[in-house]
């Protein structure tokens, strides 16, 4: 067995089994927790694989923001965990039915395909004396600018969606009302009165 | 590639699989279906990756990276609503959403 392989095999196992964790952990920010695991060894495979850049974005994307926003989702939220748990059992059979013929599926479609069998092409993804990085700008930046663009208007519209869902009035708040500022005369704020010394107003 | 491709297709697999499975099993919490559904977009992530390292081709992790920025987009905006539900009725069970009466 070569370094590599026995590398893949120790990311792969953590990754599976950080995974089955995930999804049966009793308490929510155990999943996070677990998740974060899975994508840290997911990101090991991608270099791995040879997509150096591809793996520093899902770090920094997945556990930097995405698992973050989950650990604050879940704090946030007063769930019962017990209540969180009933129906746990209930629901194993059934789930556990479709998820076996799933990869039953899955490993028939791998043993009839031949994968194995593509021709392995001399060339590798990224050319010899250029980056991971630079050789997905010089893709990314060029031939597919358009889903580029598109990207970011998705970005845009979950910011926008994100923020307009959770935002809520919270009643009597003091907001400023730039067209009251505006057509504010000088009679409705200023008043002068002749004070005759030693009285005051009154 | 010292790994072979068969390897990689055989843990997306199985964590496509976990993923689906996890929908299932956690009827009750919104989030955790949430982290599923992360995880099959991972195995999906992984699938694009090694078979663009398998035909030499860079398309694929460029995909990846989309699919990673749909994949925030979608996370986002699915916790946005599940605190919005969590604010209407103080429970993030998948059968008390039954606002629309679906």
């Amino acid at each position: 067995m070569t370094a590599p392989l026995f590398v893949f095999y120790v990311l792969a196992g953590i990754c599976v089994a950080s995974a089955v964790t995930v999804i049966s952990a009793r308490n929510p920010v155990h999943s996070v927790l677990f998740l974060i695991l899975a994508f840290f060894n997911a990101a090991g495979m991608f270099v791995l694989a040879g997509a150096e850049f591809l793996a520093m974005v899902l770090v920094v994307v997945y556990v930097g923001a995405v698992a973050v926003l989950f650990m604050f989702v879940v704090m946030m939220l007063d769930i019962d965990i017990v209540a969180v748990r009933q129906g746990f059992l209930r629901y194993l059979p059934v789930g556990a039915l479709i998820g076996l013929v799933l990869l039953v599926e899955l490993v028939l479609v791998f043993g009839t395909l031949g994968v194995g069998e593509v021709p392995f092409p001399a060339a590798e993804p990224t050319p010899a004396g250029v980056s991971n990085t630079e050789a997905l700008g010089a893709v990314l930046y060029t031939d597919y600018f358009f889903a580029f663009q598109l990207a970011g208007i998705i970005l845009l519209v979950a910011i926008i969606g994100a923020i307009s869902l959770t935002l809520r009035d919270r009643g009597p708040l003091k907001r400023q009302d730039i067209g009251k500022q505006v057509h504010r005369e000088r009679s409705a704020s200023v008043r002068l009165a002749r004070v005759e010394s030693g009285k005051g107003l009154g | 590639m010292p790994v072979p491709l068969e390897h990689f297709l055989v843990v997306a697999a199985i964590l496509f699989t976990i993923g689906i499975f996890g929908i299932f099993l956690n009827r009750k919490n919104i989030i955790v279906i949430l982290m599923s559904i992360e995880l099959i977009l991972l195995a999906v992530n992984i699938n694009l990756v090694a078979f663009s390292a398998h035909l030499g081709d860079l398309v694929g992790q460029l995909f990846a990276m989309f699919i990673l920025t749909v994949a925030a987009a979608e996370a986002a905006i699915g916790l946005a609503i599940v605190v919005v539900v969590f604010r209407a009725r103080g429970s993030i069970a998948v059968e008390d959403i039954n606002l629309m009466k679906g």
